[in-house]
């Protein structure tokens, strides 16, 4: 990356330790969420950056994810539900100097605040949104979400669901966004590799990460971290590498010559040179797109994790600065008085 | 009363066989299709008037269509400009002079202009298809239906063409300077100065120097033709209100331009950057747009992808340390109304701006209305407190930005600066004020921890209160040491964590009813010169109407007491007392009495309402009779 908005941030006089960054409020998630490990990574990684922690900011949403900024020693915005895009951009795009974070959930940021997340998106305000997708409404207790699979038997479906998910990789790309990755709860390494790379991201980074929520959807990634199945069913993302996966990494992935879509194949040694590598900042978001459509949505077969899309263009904050810088070249500096006085005025002596 | 004819007739200098009569003051009303250019048309004419040194008041009156069927009647726009020698509080009632661009204006508008007025007519437009489209069935010029008035027929069109023939202007184009033409004869007949228009023409169409040039031309033309033309016999000045203002700078000013300067002048006087996060939305829109053009004062402006979003941005930014604006009307503060909760419950300083047009729902987008009231009192879930404060006239805007400023940083909390349509399209002239007179509005952010643990560890509380103004501490991210979380779910009294805890709920929501109770505000003040025994108490925009009824009933030998609130919430410490003084009190509001249902709970007092809802601002002489029969009751 050429330009890398961090360098606005001030850094921390002294090293960190994970420490510094936990609150002194009691983690109150159900024994067993997947959001502790999250919380474990995300403290874990931030003395990594080694931005002073009171320039960096969490704001949240509503529901059980949303609880994540009370955990973290840093500045912190619990909102309101869906809203959390909406006020991370007025805070990123007024204070330059701040390192702003959203976490968010599937029915926080696709239900009730998908206007927001399209937006934040396509505007490229320098935000990264952390979405905890565990395919359920957790905080409710039980009712399907907007990532749930298609026939969902949940309390408020118990004939089973009528909508289609969303994948929110997918909408992401579609919606603009400048980075785009997927990772999950379980794979801390993985999910801190996403972090750093989200974090260095000048623009909203959308990183997806797939969250288990023991109460009330149970294993719904379990085929992504069983250790038998997960070389069949995950799909490891990396820059300049092929895209291979499968037990003895005998599966590729290739553009198929007819449709131009991608597809999975046996590897062979006459196809080899066929499977696809992975270029994470095409400019184009068409292959991307076409990744993030190769997991099939009720098995989670063939799912790629890490960075699908990353690339560079003008961050709405840098260009709200230049035009504040602008408007003073242009028009002047501040002058009050003559501002109100305008071009019209008289004058009455008495 | 005043007389509204006039006081003395000579003639005009060079010209000696026109008659100049002298007005004491004029109400004239510009009419004609939305694509006609009335607004532009009488944005001029009153600047004219404002330089010339005459008091003003203006009432803009459009369709929300931004071009309805040509020729129609939902289609016409119109603007009324009321101008005196003396200072006035209103638009006028009724016009003394209609120009009426077209049948479907001239339909519109008569009835509202008394037998005697002058009526100038665009004759060109009065074909039978055109006419027919108005609803007239015959020719209003050729049946006597306007006999009594004074009518001036005029082909404007033909005029204007033949005044722009050697321009090389298509006959479409040359057309389209009829209402220069308009512009010019009426500021003929009043003796208004025409550099200022000349000049103005120049810098609109400064990159059609043809079009420019044309436009001059058909104005000049217009001055002419009522110069030559044996029709125009009369001409009339106005003097300058030289008595009705007090030394000093004025310029013309209309109410969302007052605003969006309070605002920025608030800015300064708090060493804040502004922030404004909005959707646009009739009739707030001006303010977005305004405050756009003033990036060199630091002014950041964001355009939301919604009314949600606009705010909270806004509240984001407050966060940050900003100065932050949300600016919006009616339907928008209804879906900004979670996001003002949070803010109630965050305790930062959030303006709302909400510029009240007519309702419910879509309502009546172009049109004025006070229904938002409870709206911004109530309209929210749980106990949920904001002051609200409400500007007078347009000019008054200014300063009402810097008080709901002030409020919003003194006690850390959203404040309603409730407008209307009315003020935020009309204009009057304004002192402008002496910038180092301005209010100080500097806050203290919190530097440092505010309170020592039973152990004797200093920390940081967010919910500390300052045991004067209840007001919680300003931490700002970026302050080290400071670091904090708060959110929307019910705080601890002081430390600002999660609590659920019955006995803490019951005095969080006590304390910041009890912050916003305890706002010091101005006592109100009564003009009661006669020792009158009714009052009228009034808000907002009806500050001009009803003072314009009071002046008439008191030069008619009627006592009668007044008041106007600039705050709603909290109400003046005296307002109690006050109301208990007379024995009646009536409310005249743009609404079915939502003031009025404010100060019966609040006081037990039987004020009465007299209301209207028509989308338009109460006119001086209704409202004169209806406190009139309240006060002879």
């Amino acid at each position: 990356m050429s330009e890398t908005l961090l360098n606005l941030v001030p850094k921390a006089e002294a090293a960190q330790s994970m420490r510094d960054f936990k609150s002194d409020q009691e983690v109150r998630w159900c024994p067993g969420c997947g959001d502790y490990a999250v919380l474990a990574a995300v403290q874990g990684f931030m003395p990594e950056l080694g931005l002073a922690k009171e320039n960096i900011v969490f704001v949240s949403g509503i529901g059980c994810s949303s609880r994540f900024p009370y955990y973290m020693n840093t500045y912190g915005m619990h909102s309101i539900h869906g809203r959390a895009p909406a006020i991370a951009t007025g805070l990123a795009t007024s204070r330059r100097d701040l390192s702003v974070w959203v976490v968010t959930g599937d029915g926080d940021a696709l239900s009730i605040g998908g206007n927001h997340l399209i937006h934040a998106l396509r505007r490229n305000v320098n935000l990264k949104i952390l979405l905890f997708n565990n395919r359920i409404y957790g905080l409710t207790k039980g009712q399907y979400s907007p990532t749930s699979e298609l026939g969902k038997i949940t309390k408020s479906t118990p004939m089973g669901s009528l909508d289609a998910p969303f994948n929110p990789v997918s909408l992401a790309i579609g919606a603009e966004a400048s980075f785009v990755a997927r990772t999950v709860d379980s794979d801390r390494k993985h999910l801190t590799e996403v972090l750093r790379q989200a974090a260095d991201h000048p623009g909203t980074a959308l990183v997806e990460i797939y969250q288990n929520c023991n109460i009330f959807n149970d294993g719904a990634f379990e085929v992504l971290q069983d250790k038998d199945q997960v070389k069949e069913a995950v799909i490891r993302l990396e820059h300049g590498w092929p895209i291979r996966f499968g037990t003895d990494n005998d599966k590729g992935v290739i553009r198929d010559p007819a449709t131009g879509d991608l597809k999975v194949v046996q590897v062979t040694p006459d196809n080899e040179h066929t499977i696809l590598v992975h270029d994470a900042h095409t400019p184009s978001p068409a292959t991307a797109f076409a990744l993030s459509r190769l997991a099939d949505p009720d098995t989670l077969h063939q799912t790629p994790i890490g960075v699908f899309h990353s690339v560079e263009r003008p961050v709405y904050d840098t260009l709200m600065a230049e035009q504040l810088g602008s408007a003073i070249e242009r028009y002047g500096k501040a002058d009050l008085r003559q501002l109100l006085t305008g071009n019209d005025s008289w004058t009455v002596v008495g | 009363m005043k007389s509204e004819t006039g006081t003395s007739t000579r003639t005009r200098p060079g010209e000696p066989g026109k008659e100049v009569r002298r007005l004491d003051r004029v109400i004239i009303r510009f009419a004609g299709d939305s694509g006609d250019g009335m607004q532009l048309t009488g944005d001029r004419f009153t600047s004219e008037t404002a330089s010339f040194g005459n008091d003003l008041s203006t009432l803009p009156n459009f369709p929300a269509e931004i071009r309805a069927p040509a020729g129609t009647l939902p289609g016409v726009s119109s603007f009324q400009l009321h101008f005196a020698d003396h200072d006035i509080l209103t638009p006028g009632d009724a016009p003394n002079v209609l120009v009426a661009m077209n049948p479907a204006a001239l339909n519109a508008n008569i009835g509202d202009v008394p037998r005697g007025g002058e009526v100038i007519v665009n004759t060109d437009e009065f074909a039978k298809r055109t006419m027919a489209k108005a609803g007239y069935a015959m020719s209003p010029l050729e049946d006597g239906s306007l006999d009594g008035y004074r009518v001036h027929p005029v082909p404007l069109t033909t005029l204007t063409i033949e005044a722009l023939k050697d321009f090389g202007l298509s006959r479409k184009e040359a057309e389209r300077a009829k209402n220069m033409f308009a512009l010019g004869l009426l500021s003929w007949m009043y003796h208004r100065p025409t550099e200022g228009t000349e000049t103005f023409l120049r810098h609109k169409f400064a990159e059609k120097p043809q079009i420019a040039e044309a436009n001059v031309a058909a104005f000049r033309a217009g001055w002419n033709f009522g110069e030559t033309t044996e029709d125009f016999a009369v001409s009339y000045e106005v003097a300058p209100a030289t008595k009705a203002f007090p030394t000093g700078t004025y310029r013309n000013i209309s109410g969302n331009l007052a605003l969006s300067y309070g605002l920025i002048a608030a800015s300064r006087q708090a060493d804040l950057p502004l922030y404004l996060g909005s959707y646009p939305i009739t009739p707030a829109s001006d303010i977005l747009h305004e405050l756009s053009r003033h990036k060199n004062f630091g002014v950041r402006t964001f355009q939301a992808e919604d009314e949600i979003a606009g705010i909270g941005a806004a509240l984001g930014a407050a966060f940050g340390g900003s100065l932050a604006v949300t600016t919006t009307s009616g339907p928008g503060v209804a879906l900004k109304s979670e996001t003002i909760g949070l803010a109630v419950s965050l305790e930062l300083p959030l303006l709302i701006v909400g510029i009240q047009r007519g309702g419910p729902s879509t309502g009546l987008p172009t049109k004025t209305e006070q229904a938002d009231l409870l709206q911004a009192m109530y309209g929210r879930n749980g106990e949920a407190p904001v002051p609200v404060v409400a500007p007078q006239t347009p000019a008054d805007c200014f300063d009402a930005a810097i008080e709901a400023a002030r409020i919003a940083l003194t006690y850390r909390t959203p404040v309603f600066l409730l407008s209307d349509g009315y003020l935020a399209n009309g204009s009057e002239p304004w002192r402008i004020p002496d910038v180092d007179e301005l209010p100080d509005l500097r806050v203290h952010f919190a530097t440092g921890p505010n309170h020592e643990l039973a152990d004797g560890t200093e920390v940081f509380w967010p919910y500390k209160r300052d045991p004067q103004t209840l007001a919680r501490p300003w931490a700002v991210p970026g302050t080290p040491g400071l670091e904090h979380r708060i959110g929307g779910i019910e705080k601890q009294d002081g430390t600002g964590n999660i609590s659920y805890d019955p006995a803490n709920h019951d005095l969080m929501v006590r304390t910041r009813q009890a912050k916003v109770d305890g706002i010091a505000v101005p006592d109100v003040e009564v003009d009661d010169p006669d020792g009158a025994r009714t009052l009228v108490l009034g808000w907002g925009s009806t500050y001009g109407p009803i003072t314009a009824a009071v002046r008439r009933l008191r030069a008619a030998g009627r006592p009668i007491a007044q008041a106007h609130l600039r705050h709603l919430n909290p109400f003046s410490k005296n307002l109690g007392e006050v109301l208990g003084r007379y024995e009646k009190v009536i409310v005249p509001e743009m609404n079915l009495g939502q003031l009025a249902i404010l100060v019966r709970a609040r006081y037990l007092v039987d004020a009465r309402s007299h209301t209207q809802v028509n989308g338009m601002p109460f006119k001086a002489e209704q409202l004169a009779s209806a406190l009139k029969e309240t006060i002879d009751e």
